[in-house]
């Protein structure tokens, strides 16, 4: 996939990603084209499109257009799917989902893209294990506002037994092995329906 | 704002994007974003430090404002810092910023490239994604200097987490494809292979897509991966829906994962070993077996999901061509797609059969849909479809259907869509010349053209028709007649305006019998259109005008008032004025036979390539069109009759708008020149490059090395090798030619030829046996060339060759070095000796002489090795001058023996050569001087 695009009714754009070196200023053109090629199609009008020498895979969720260019050799239906499986992936992670949504949360539409495709690519289609990624670094960011404060609070902690007055080491290191992810484990088990054994500790 | 707001909200950001959107106006929104750009840099700058989290939202908040469209210069820095972050959240918004807002800017892609290595070293799976992502994102050539050695590293470590894997091979991806020369194999690619074996199958998911890229371009290094892709596949489509549980997509079992390992499968012939082969013929039987069953959901996320599977098996087979029963099974579901109801799969069915028309195999039963396929140029709403049945027509089409093809695209071009209006005209033109039976049809098919789409019709077309006309005498009466007819009509095209110029001037006469098209009815018909028309057009005219001088003397006098008129000789125009002047001149001062001469009917065009089929080609890029030029190459003739087309050399055809305007008379306008470039004869006889076998490039630099050598690579792409080896003795050769498979995919329908111009088969004999038509990959075939030397000759043979690679057609051209001097017999002499020939050769014409410059390194061990290569004796002591060399040599020749003697006398200081050549034969002197030059 060389881009994805997601638009507006209106022509306004939501979300660029871009898979192929391009400067701004064509990145500007092609989107301008597209949006405006795509937004005068007709609803029954079949989801493909030859457009220089690529070809766009494009469909409509309510007010919002996600729009894909993929070479000539990718196979069109099941970019289709990619487009429908990143809205169910949106949809699960807000709740039903909504242009709102993506436009008050745009990074986390870009978090959850990258855990979907990378480079362009497929890179987990598992619904769970995409939205767990997600959610462990939610959790990950809330146990940082919990821990943080009282973490800094302390002197220990940022210049302890390493001593070399960086809080970095020891947060990585000791801290997280002993507090929070104890916490983030209890977290997560509580919160998701199965069971999340973290490895990595 | 949203009710949800997951993690930790940025209240700030929040605001400003409620603001924004708020914003009445384009300039309100201007205004509110410049106000916070210069808060944001106000606390960029200021004194007290941001917090982690401050610097967070304002980074956000400059990204926010960049994604609505606006440039931000500043920020870069903050975004960097946040990257050294150990708050998982300040890092994720540092990396997504230097993702969507990358600079080039060498000194932060140091910094980036340093916090990027430190998390990658961190061992934490978390921050390890966030740096792959990154680099995956960024992609730059500095990246991957800085990571291509390491990734693949991380990639197979044993204890690399699955979803670190993942994000490792889809990076390494984007980092081959960025610069695949910084990306350097090694051990690690055969466990990368072995990753389609791994139980998570979300990394089989990504390797798959790693290992289908690498393998595009070194098949041999990837090609274990055939098995155990065709095992993998196997095991899922033959899984119950339920047992890959969350990679079953609406109960289709891992589609993702089924289409791209069917495509790297495409990166390879069939699997040689038979029992692969077998599971792999399975594996599509079930897959299209399962098309058949009734769905299990009434979702259209199933049925697409289960379709790409089969749309993507279905082109394995047509890539491998090889199963007959796989490839009409694959067609007769296709049919029973186009008339499904979904649009999107009449569309891709329509698109996957124009492959499948051009298999020998499956050509048959795609022609069977010849009526549905009509009914959706008629009926379908959308466009894109519509043209999508264009394309299959077209690629349907052949001896059996061209009439009613070429009838119903013509019926459709008269409310046919702009913006495919050209390409059809194009096609039509195509279907036309190459499947008329009787040229009368032909002639009426591309009238009709004009006729409907005039504005669409392009140079070549009519350029095309001409030619055509011109080489067939059967049809230049009717075509006389017929354009005659059409000029009639009192609003034509220009376009006929000018088909019907040139072919009344040409073929008027035939037709000038009857009263109703008299002489005098001809002229005034086109000149009635003539004030009408643009400036080439009128051109054109005028020169129709001149022809019809000599055709009909009886107009004579009529057409000379027209050019003597203002409007001519005083034209604005300075082209129009000097035909004007000129023609006028001409039919005033020449003789009947010099008229006669001059505007003698124009002689047949040499057979060549259609410049339509190159114009679509270019049109439509290559691979829509070569495939079914490829299969039709063994059905269809070419359309002349001739047999193959003839390599680009005119040089011996007069061209005939030299003839009309190099008069013998001197042109009484201001000089100028004879013909300006772009000018409308020019244009119709300029040759255009044939796209069927352009001379491969660096071809000529080759074919000069094998002058003075016999043995040698003559030409080397990606897939092919073409080795030399030669012997020759006094007017007989042997070649051996080495065509060598550089891939490790089969050549199929392999098909040298050697191409001989009628001047060159005349002078050298040349057989030759075909060879097998599949070359295997890694293998080289050898065929024999045996040459005899009947006269003395210019040109070199072309040796063109066509084959199949995987689904494309390959065409290649190249000069085949046989050249005079390799029939030279070296002869010894003495000084005396020398001399006395070289003075009874003394006669202007046997001797060419030729001064130029040095292109190589004037050296006289070089030098005199090359003299002996291009087979002459170099003769010591024989001139005064030390420096000089001389040679002697016979050419030997079947039907006569030429003696030649050379001199050449290098000029160190001023790096020039003077080279003489003295033989007997003046067309001898002159190829072997032409030949010798191009070597120092």
């Amino acid at each position: 996939m060389q881009f994805m695009l997601l638009f507006s009714r209106q022509g306004k754009l939501r979300l660029q990603k871009w898979y192929v070196p391009l400067s701004d200023k064509e990145k500007k053109k092609i989107t301008r084209e597209l949006v405006q090629t795509v937004l005068a199609r007709k609803p029954k009008m079949c989801s493909f499109l030859e457009w220089r020498d690529l070809k766009i895979v494009y469909k409509r969720y309510a007010s919002l257009y996600f729009c894909c260019a993929i070479e000539d050799q990718d196979n069109e239906l099941i970019t289709l799917e990619i487009i429908h499986r990143y809205v169910e992936l949106l949809d699960k992670y807000f709740g039903s989902v909504c242009e709102l949504d993506i436009i008050f949360n745009f990074e986390k539409a870009y978090f959850i893209l990258d855990e979907f495709l990378l480079g362009g690519e497929v890179q987990e289609t598992s619904k769970k294990n995409v939205l767990k990624a997600i959610e462990q670094a939610d959790l990950l960011q809330e146990i940082c506002l919990l821990c943080l404060p009282l973490m800094f609070k302390n002197e220990y902690w940022l210049h302890g037994t390493k001593g070399n007055g960086c809080p970095g080491e020891v947060w990585e290191g000791e801290f997280l092995k002993t507090c929070c992810w104890r916490q983030l484990s209890k977290k997560l088990s509580e919160n998701s329906e199965e069971d999340i054994s973290i490895k990595y500790i | 704002m949203p009710a949800v707001s997951k993690g930790d909200g940025m209240r700030g950001l929040a605001v400003f994007i409620s603001d924004i959107r708020n914003c009445k106006s384009k300039e309100a929104e201007i205004k509110r974003i410049n106000k916070e750009l210069a808060n944001i840099r106000s606390k960029f700058k200021g004194d007290k430090a941001l917090d982690g989290y401050s610097k967070k939202k304002y980074v956000c908040k400059l990204l926010f404002i960049f994604l609505l469209g606006h440039d931000i210069d500043f920020g870069h820095m903050e975004a960097v810092n946040l990257l050294s972050s150990n708050r998982y959240t300040e890092k994720q918004i540092g990396y997504l910023f230097i993702s969507v807002l990358v600079n080039s800017n060498s000194e932060l892609i140091r910094l980036i490239n340093n916090a990027i290595k430190n998390d990658l070293a961190s061992r934490n799976p978390t921050f390890m994604g966030l740096a792959l992502h990154c680099i995956a994102n960024v992609g730059s050539r500095e990246m991957a200097e800085a990571f291509a050695g390491e990734i693949p590293k991380v990639l197979v470590a044993g204890d690399t987490m699955d979803s670190v894997k993942q994000s490792a091979a889809l990076c390494l991806l984007r980092l081959y494809r960025t610069s695949p020369d910084l990306v350097p194999m090694g051990d690690w690619t055969s466990r990368v292979v072995h990753l389609l074996n791994d139980q998570h199958l979300g990394v089989v998911t990504a390797a798959t897509s790693l290992i289908t890229t690498l393998a595009q371009k070194n098949p041999e290094e990837f090609k274990t991966s055939v098995s155990l892709a065709v095992s993998r596949l196997s095991r899922i489509v033959t899984s119950a829906s339920t047992d890959l549980q969350d990679y079953t997509y609406y109960f289709v079992p891992a589609p993702w994962l089924s289409v791209k390992l069917l495509r790297l499968l495409q990166c390879y012939p069939p699997p040689e070993d038979p029992a692969v082969r077998g599971r792999l013929t399975e594996c599509l039987e079930t897959i299209l077996n399962k098309a058949q069953e009734p769905p299990k959901s009434k979702k259209v996320q199933h049925s697409n999901a289960k379709n790409a599977v089969l749309f993507e098996a279905i082109s394995l087979i047509i890539h491998h061509d090889s199963e007959p029963n796989l490839l009409v099974r694959a067609c007769n579901q296709l049919g029973q797609f186009l008339q499904h109801r979904e649009t999107n799969l009449r569309y891709l069915a329509l698109e996957s059969m124009c492959t499948l028309a051009s298999s020998e195999f499956s050509h048959e039963a795609v022609k069977t849909h010849i009526e549905t396929v009509i009914n959706a140029l008629k009926t379908e709403r959308d466009v894109s479809v519509r043209q999508r049945a264009v394309d299959l027509l077209y690629a349907m089409c052949d001896r059996s259907n061209a009439q009613q093809i070429v009838a119903e695209m013509l019926s459709y071009l008269e409310t046919a869509d702009y913006s495919i209006r050209e390409e059809i005209v194009l096609k039509v033109a195509i279907l036309a010349e190459k499947y008329a039976v009787d040229y009368t049809w032909y002639v009426d098919t591309i009238l009709n053209l004009i006729r409907i789409a005039g504005d669409y019709v392009s140079e070549e077309v009519w350029y095309r028709v001409i030619q055509i006309v011109i080489n067939r005498d059967d049809v230049q009466g009717y075509a006389a007649k017929t354009v005659f007819e059409a000029l009639q009509a009192p609003a034509c095209h220009e376009n006929l305006v000018k088909v019907g110029g040139y072919i009344l001037g040409e073929f008027g006469n035939l037709i000038a019998g009857d009263p109703r098209s008299s002489p005098l009815i001809q002229f005034s018909l086109l000149h009635s259109k003539f004030h009408l028309c643009s400036v080439p057009t009128r051109a054109l005219l005028l020169s129709t005008y001149i022809k019809f001088v000599n055709l009909f003397p009886e107009v004579k006098a009529t057409i000379q008032d027209v050019l003597r008129s203002d409007s001519q000789l005083k034209n604005a125009d300075v082209e129009l004025q000097q035909r004007a002047v000129e023609y006028l001149r001409l039919s005033t001062v020449a003789s009947t036979d010099i008229l006669a001469t001059v505007l003698e009917e124009m002689p047949p065009f040499p057979e060549r390539e259609s410049s339509i089929l190159a114009k679509l080609k270019k049109k439509k890029g290559p691979s829509t069109v070569t495939g079914l030029e490829d299969s039709r190459r063994e059905r269809g003739a070419d359309v002349n009759g001739g047999p193959e087309p003839t390599p680009a050399s005119t040089a011996s055809t007069p061209s005939p708008s030299a003839d009309l305007l190099g008069l013998g008379a001197p042109p009484p306008a201001p000089p100028g020149p004879p013909a300006p470039p772009g000018g409308l004869l020019v244009d119709v006889f300029s040759d255009a490059p044939s796209a069927a076998a352009p001379l491969a490039p660096g071809s000529e630099d080759n074919f000069a090395r094998f002058v003075c050598k016999n043995n040698g690579v003559l030409f080397e792409n990606q897939l092919l090798q073409i080795g030399l080896k030669s012997e020759f003795r006094q007017n007989l050769g042997r070649m051996f030619i080495f065509y060598g498979n550089k891939t490790s995919t089969q050549f199929l329908n392999f098909t040298p030829t050697l191409i001989c111009s009628d001047d060159l088969q005349a002078t050298l004999s040349l057989q030759t046996k075909p060879v097998d038509p599949v070359v295997d990959g890694g293998a080289q075939v050898q065929q024999a060339v045996n040459i005899e030397c009947v006269s003395d000759f210019t040109e070199a043979p072309v040796l063109n060759i066509q084959f199949r690679y995987g689904g494309t057609f390959q065409n290649v051209s190249v000069k085949l070095p046989i050249t005079l001097n390799k029939f030279f017999q070296p002869t010894e002499m003495a000084s005396q000796d020398f001399f006395q020939r070289w003075k009874q050769l003394s006669n202007p014409q046997q001797e060419i002489q030729n001064i130029f410059k040095a292109k190589h390194p004037m050296d006289t061990e070089i030098t005199k090795a090359k003299i002996i290569g291009f087979g002459s004796a170099l003769l010591e002591e024989v001139d005064p001058n030390p420096a000089n060399f001389v040679g002697a040599g016979i050419i030997h020749t079947k039907t006569t023996q030429i003696g030649c003697l050379l001199r050449l006398e290098p000029n160190l200081q001023a790096q020039m050569y003077r080279l003489t050549l003295r033989t007997s034969k003046e067309t001898v002197s002159q190829r072997l001087c032409e030949l010798l030059s191009e070597q120092f």
